[in-house]
């Protein structure tokens, strides 16, 4: 055991920001780990990318990686990436949200954002719970799970979040959990070559707050209960809505190709001043 | 060849359930953040698959690839 | 010889901005502002800009950042509900020095209150109303010639002190329709890239009082903006006294020290008068009659309007405060700029405010009687 090679993803991090300050088994650290590997795998320069995300504990990715960034307001981050995409459409805009920021506050932006079908890589690291915050209830938390304003066990029907990113528009959308390292890379990958909204649901552990509320204290015990509760869609599809209650069904929802918003706006400069639209304008004596 | 960034691991064990071939465990020393390290004791079993790197939450696994 | 029109107050607006550089407008519909909205939709693809109606105000406001970033100069319009709205991501705009311009064309409040009648509801808003210690820059046009002007200059402040600029009109002004012309010099402040290389560069470390130089993403700085209390490199600070007082205090000096340069004020008659009427926005137009009336009628009367209520003219109040015995603040709401006026002028004149709600002005022959009853003729 050698200290001498490095992990090929710490290149790509702010070396003066480490350690994270993510938990010991947080989900958020593979997800960075694995949209760095679906990056390299695609014709994408990572001089390129800008990333923006909202508040909680999956949006203080971005301010590691060195790389433009916004860290926003809570639930905000899809508006301010659009008004980013939109001033300049060349820019590779990447969103990490969660499920409190992305569906709850920021539900109303998630739906409109996919309506408009805008070319961003959204990765919502759901892990069923407001950790940043201490553990409270998420929309997405399972019926009856535990959590400090649930302390009885939440009563409500949780969020399907990849069918209703579905249902509102979005070009390509893939839900996996933290035990499927390879297919989230696979699934990053193709919502960055996606031209279009593409957003992947990860489902991933919060061992401190999820965990320690719901007899999972571990990281390895929450990996176990996300393998052993985790069904396919094309086996999920053929199931009984009673089989697979409570159940977390990975896999592709949709892969389509649609018109995306900032070529709409290219188009209408061209129709309308015969020229396309112009970035950085605000350096310009116009 | 696998290396164990030891400032940057939290211990958390991931690497050790998530490695096809059981090559982890936990070690019985702490290292100086009071945490249990894991160590490639069955070495030899890698088959260079790389998820332990991929799934290490830290970034503090580097495995050699098949080419290095 | 410079262009003229016979424009509403809400497309002259739309053509200042045009004319100052704005290529990015996100917002969303609300009475009485919405012909900025539908002028820009027409407008910005003719001159390669973007254009995006967003679901709410407060997507709106988080737009505008997002494009700000992009290297494009953004704004929005919209009415008291909307500030309301967007009041968490303009505090945000604030930390972070991002350039950008909201309009505000004022109706009667509170809440729904009287979408098509004019007020000045929202002056305290716009200072006040996001959470923590800033300073906001705020113009307040008269007239629909100085809605353009205002809006252009709203840009070029935006611009230089990297911060949220309002322009504070009235449904009056919004929905007015008058002659204006386009001046044959317009000063438009363009964006200035950092001088520095990535490397050496840090974000938000500013010369004393100045502001630090903006790049754009995609152009090799790597910035890190958050919301969060930060250092020089943008990154979080938050549990550092130190930091934090030294990067809140830093952005309200970056106006309050700045103030000669910004405020502008417009004084009429003052030299010789013992009362002045101050005004901002449309009650000028009846002041000034007013005023005129009064002098004809041989009374001692000045008129201060202040182009700029935020910030607040100090210097320039406390000037005339010693000059004159009375001031009266004609505003249309139960008194908000009044309380600045009385803050800078009270130990060393009468303040007397004649607020009007509803959402009909002053009439001149009404503001005379007050300046009669404040003399006692």
């Amino acid at each position: 055991m050698v200290e001498e090679k490095q992990s090929p993803f710490l290149k790509y991090l702010r070396e003066d920001r480490l350690p994270h300050i993510f938990c010991p088994g947080c989900g958020n650290g593979m997800v960075m780990n694995a949209f760095f590997k679906a990056l390299e795998g695609t014709d994408i320069d990572f001089d390129n990318i800008a990333m923006v995300s909202g508040i909680g504990c999956s949006s203080r990715i971005p301010g590691y990686v060195k790389c433009d960034s916004l860290h926003t307001t809570h639930g905000r981050a899809l508006p301010f990436a659009t008004g980013l995409k939109v001033g300049n459409p060349d820019l590779d805009v990447i969103v990490f949200t969660g499920d409190g920021d992305g569906a709850s506050i920021g539900g109303n932006h998630l739906i409109h954002a996919a309506r408009r079908n805008i070319n961003l890589t959204v990765i919502c690291v759901n892990n069923n719970i407001y950790g940043m915050t201490g553990g409270q209830i998420s929309p997405t938390s399972p019926k009856g799970s535990y959590a400090t304003t649930a302390p009885y066990g939440s009563k409500d029907v949780p969020f399907n979040l990849s069918e209703l990113v579905v249902a509102a528009g979005a070009s390509y959308v893939a839900r996996w959990t933290s035990t499927n390292p390879l297919q989230l890379v696979n699934s990053i990958k193709k919502g960055l070559n996606t031209n279009g909204f593409a957003f992947i649901e990860v489902v991933t552990q919060c061992p401190t707050y999820y965990g320690r509320k719901n007899k999972m204290k571990t990281a390895t015990s929450m990996f176990e209960y996300l393998k052993e509760n985790s069904i396919n869609k094309r086996k999920a599809d053929k199931m009984t809505p009673e089989e697979i209650e409570d159940k977390i069904i990975i896999g592709e929802f949709i892969n389509r190709q649609e018109p995306e918003f900032t070529d709409n706006v290219q188009k209408l400069d061209e129709e309308t001043s015969k020229k396309p639209y112009k970035k950085r304008t605000a350096y310009e004596e116009l | 060849m696998i290396y164990i960034n030891s400032k940057l691991c939290k211990g958390c064990d991931i690497c050790i359930i998530t490695c096809p071939k059981d090559v982890f465990e936990k070690s019985k020393e702490k290292n100086s953040k009071d945490v249990y390290l894991p160590f490639p004791k069955n070495e030899e079993k890698c088959n260079v698959c790389g998820l332990c790197e991929l799934s290490c939450p830290d970034q503090a696994i580097a495995v050699d690839k098949k080419e290095d | 010889m410079s262009e003229e029109y016979f424009l509403l107050g809400n497309e002259a607006c739309a053509k200042g901005a045009i004319y100052a550089g704005c290529r990015f407008f996100a917002g969303y519909p609300i009475t009485p502002s919405t012909e900025i909205a539908e002028a820009l939709a027409r407008e910005l693809p003719k001159v390669d800009g973007a254009f995006v109606q967003m679901e709410d105000e407060i997507a709106s406001a988080g737009a505008l950042v997002g494009a700000s970033w992009s290297g494009a100069k953004s704004m929005t319009a919209t009415s008291g509900p909307g500030i309301s709205l967007m009041q968490e991501n303009i505090g945000y705009a604030f930390i972070t020095e991002t350039p950008i311009v909201i309009i505000n064309v004022q109706r009667g409040s509170p809440s729904t209150g009287q979408p098509t009648m004019s007020s000045q509801s929202d002056m305290m808003q716009v200072r006040w109303g996001s959470h923590g210690d800033y300073e906001p820059i705020a113009l307040a046009p008269s007239s629909v010639q100085e809605f353009f002007d205002f809006t252009i200059e709203a840009f070029n402040l935006a611009e230089k002190y990297r911060c949220p600029v309002f322009v504070m009109s009235d449904e009056a002004v919004g929905h007015m329709r008058e002659k204006m012309s386009i001046p044959n010099d317009i000063n438009v402040q363009t964006r200035q890239m950092p001088e520095e290389s990535p490397e050496d560069y840090l974000p938000f470390k500013a010369p004393e009082n100045g502001t630090p130089k903006m790049p754009a993403f995609g152009d090799g700085y790597n910035v890190a903006i958050t919301g969060l209390t930060h250092d020089e490199k943008g990154y979080p600070d938050t549990n550092n006294p130190k930091t934090h007082s030294q990067l809140v205090k830093r952005l309200c000096d970056k106006i309050l020290k700045n103030r000669e340069n910004i405020v502008s004020f417009k004084e009429e008659d003052c030299d010789d008068a013992d009362l002045i009427v101050i005004t901002y926005g449309s009650p000028y137009r009846s002041a000034k009659t007013a005023v005129n009336q009064a002098r004809e009628e041989g009374l001692k009367v000045g008129s201060l309007k202040i182009n700029t209520p935020w910030p607040f003219p100090d210097e320039e109040l406390e000037k005339i405060a010693k000059q004159a015995d009375d001031l009266l603040v004609l505003e249309q709401n139960l008194g908000q700029m009044v309380h600045e006026v009385e803050r800078v002028a009270k130990s060393d004149a009468n303040v007397h405010l004649f607020g009007k709600i509803g959402g009909e002005l002053h009439k001149p022959d009404e503001i005379l009687t007050k300046i009669k009853e404040i003399k006692g003729v």
